[in-house]
């Protein structure tokens, strides 16, 4: 009887779990197009079959559609990439037990980070790759409205609660010809800690002209509004929100069909395109030296270049600029090369941004001399 | 099952003893005793060191949440128990107090439970009392199975299922008796992800147990209780509340108890359902927040240091010993209840 019982619950679970796998969605299936390889470098297969890669979620659904890449050049070999976040990414690399690490911030030099990780690549330099570009969408549900235009101050007068109206004359005045309703604004924000909040903040902090004073971090610190736990929770509020407002990557703002607001960084708003991030990209000072490719957002966010959508996340992949193994360095090479190049295609279709040519070479230099 | 087990287990010592004293009478019975006393030493052994072991276990998470928590709370710029904030980010300005996380943890455990105890009791009597032989058991694996099912699916029904069913009941509740602080419009604007809908959907997560217990508690009221009542002319509601219900009190009583402790450590749904908010918790069951447990989750992922990790940990260390209090109170009860039947 008892057997018979757990043989049910057993049984119940079993199905859920099938049911569960069929939902999972696979974000790269039917996306195709778009071609990125310029020149594709050769790629060599020989080396370790299995890497291990952990850190940064924000960049795990780009690294699904590499993995994919790699495989289809590389048979035979994987990277498991485990998404436990940016800080996860670091300790783990620096303490070895990963081939590469993934995270939303470069290592940092004054707490030692940058230290921990030249020992764990036998005294060599590790570098900061910036591999993956998500652009995040000021993502809105306004009824009636389809087209609205925001800046830098605006948004952080919007969610630090400054402003509380959608019809305010602040508004209003960047979106000529849009009549706005009068409605309170919803702020929503991401309720656990996240890369995202973190470089959404900066941005305001960056573009505000002095607005948003609340600082930043990976915590929402606007004091205002709601928060709901992951992207696709903060996209699902927004949607059944109306009047609501948030920041979230690109890809949860198209599922949920959310209005997406343009940037106006001085020079008329700019939408949210693959063309305008690309030059955004393009346009990044980098602060590292030589093939340790730093970014500097901060000076993007603030100057943006014309006709380039700033707000972005990088995310880094952490590796050694030597000191690995010959086999290891060989595979860490050849799925660098891979993502950079062929996995570029089907990045749009799971809401990152492609790398523009000039980017691209200089990372593939940077990885080419791996050793 | 209680009069059913002792016999039994009162036959199996002596069919071992006659087993063992078959292939040689005086011999066996000698070496039949030194069995039975190595066997008896072995069991002892094995029974205390189970005991000890959860004690230990226990013992030893106590002592890692106080190592953890220590550091971090002798540089909290925050009064740690009566402080609304927690700012944990910065492990240079660590400020972080647990009230809030204290009171949501509370009323949404107690909201659950003042909904799941009524019906897991009208549940228990029902598959105990009422339903036919036939009926009791497939129903009773329905009830069970209901603990079968992943806490996030809980959390997610909540939030995108039942959340915008109760709207209306929200909204009913609200305008009619918003007057009262359990029910005054709440600090969240995200239609459902409240302490309400969380607070429900903790009910029909902690109903499995206190079901499963009462009906196993009740089940063993002894037949001549019943059949004296009934001898002397009660009906079916009189034998339930002079014989069923005084005997099954207390097990009653840490069955709810038990859910309760579900209820106060629940993580993923909670997580999933309720939104966060910078302002104050006011009581309001329409309010969103966080309870110690999801104030967890949603930060676990980042948490680069020790000294952050350890202020999170020092929130978990209250839901211990407040879960350990709700326990002690549990056993008081029983204890009393136990002295007056």
């Amino acid at each position: 009887m008892t057997l018979q019982r757990y043989g049910a619950v057993l049984a119940l679970a079993a199905a859920g779990a099938l049911l569960l796998s069929a939902c999972g969605s696979n974000p790269n299936a039917g996306a195709s197009g778009g071609s990125s390889s310029a020149g594709s470098p050769a790629v060599d297969c020989s080396g370790k079959k299995n890497l291990n890669a952990e850190g940064s979620s924000a960049q795990k659904n780009a690294m699904d559609v590499f993995i994919q890449a790699y495989q289809q050049k590389c048979p035979g070999s994987n990277v498991a990439y485990n998404p436990t976040g940016s800080g996860a990414g670091v300790k783990q690399f620096t303490a070895g037990l990963v081939d590469f690490g993934g995270s939303d911030s470069a290592l940092n030099s004054t707490n030692g980070e940058t230290t921990a990780a030249a020992a764990r690549c036998q005294n060599n330099p590790a570098w900061n790759l910036p591999m993956v570009f998500g652009p995040i969408a000021l993502a809105y549900n306004l009824n009636g409205v389809s087209n609205l235009t925001l800046n830098g101050e605006i948004a952080a007068k919007i969610f630090s609660g400054q402003l509380t109206m959608w019809n305010d004359p602040a508004i209003a005045a960047l979106n000529g010809g849009v009549a706005l309703p009068a409605e309170p604004i919803a702020v929503v924000f991401r309720s656990d800690d996240s890369g995202t909040t973190d470089n959404f903040q900066k941005y305001l902090t960056a573009a505000s002209k002095g607005a948003w004073t609340k600082g930043a971090g990976k915590k929402f610190t606007g004091g205002v509004g709601s928060g709901a736990q992951g992207s696709a929770g903060v996209a699902q509020a927004v949607s059944s929100t109306e009047g609501a407002i948030a920041y979230v990557e690109l890809s949860f703002a198209q599922d949920n069909k959310l209005g997406i607001a343009k940037l106006d960084s001085g020079s008329g708003g700019v939408a949210l395109t693959g063309d305008s991030v690309g030059k955004a990209i393009d346009g990044a000072k980098i602060s590292g030296q030589g093939n340790d490719l730093v970014l500097d957002l901060t000076a993007t966010y603030a100057n943006p270049p014309a006709g380039s959508y700033p707000l972005i996340l990088a995310t880094y992949e952490l590796v050694c600029s030597k000191g690995y193994d010959a086999a290891t360095a060989t595979a860490v090479k050849a799925f660098l090369t891979v993502a950079a190049t062929d996995g570029q295609a089907n990045l749009p279709a799971a809401g990152y941004a492609k790398l523009p040519a000039t980017f691209q070479q200089k990372l593939l230099t940077a990885i080419a001399a791996i050793s | 099952m209680t009069e059913r087990t002792a016999p039994r287990s009162a036959a199996v010592v002596p069919e071992a003893g006659v087993a063992l004293a078959e292939p040689g009478p005086p011999v066996g019975e000698i070496s039949g005793r030194t069995f039975v006393q190595r066997g008896d030493r072995i069991f002892h052994g094995l029974a205390t060191g189970s005991g000890a072991f959860v004690v230990a276990l226990i013992g030893a998470i106590g002592v890692f949440l106080l190592i953890q928590a220590i550091p971090p709370l002798l540089v909290d710029h925050a009064n740690f128990l009566t402080s609304r904030e927690f700012e944990a980010g910065d492990p240079t300005n660590l400020r972080f107090g647990i009230l809030d996380l204290l009171l949501v943890t509370v009323e949404v455990s107690v909201f659950a439970l003042l909904l799941a105890m009524p019906v897991g009791l009208g549940i228990a009597l029902f598959l105990t009392q009422y339903a036919p032989r036939r009926v009791a058991r497939p129903f009773g694996y329905l009830v069970d199975l209901l603990a079968a099912v992943p806490s996030i699916i809980f959390g997610l029904w909540g939030l995108f299922v039942l959340a915008p069913v109760l709207q209306p009941l929200a909204g009913w509740l609200q305008y009619h008796l918003g007057s009262v602080f359990l029910f005054s419009p709440g600090n969240v604007h995200i239609d459902g992800a409240t302490l309400f809908t969380a607070g429900i959907v903790l009910a029909v997560m902690i109903l499995p147990i206190i079901t499963a217990i009462s009906r196993e508690v009740f089940q063993r009221t002894p037949r001549a209780h019943i059949e004296a009542a009934l001898a002397l002319g009660a009906t079916k509601w009189e034998v339930v509340r002079t014989t069923v219900l005084p005997f099954g009190r207390s097990g009653y009583i840490s069955a709810s108890m038990l859910g309760l402790g579900r209820a106060l450590g629940e993580t993923i749904a909670l997580t999933v359902i309720l939104a966060a908010t910078p302002q104050i918790f006011t009581g309001s069951l329409f309010d969103g927040g966080a309870t110690f447990a999801s104030k967890i989750a949603l930060a676990f992922a980042e948490l680069n240091n020790n000294l952050s990790a350890g202020a999170f940990i020092a929130a978990g260390l209250v839901l211990f010993v407040l879960t350990f209090v709700v326990n002690a109170t549990a056993r008081a009860v029983i204890a009393r209840s136990g002295a007056h039947p």
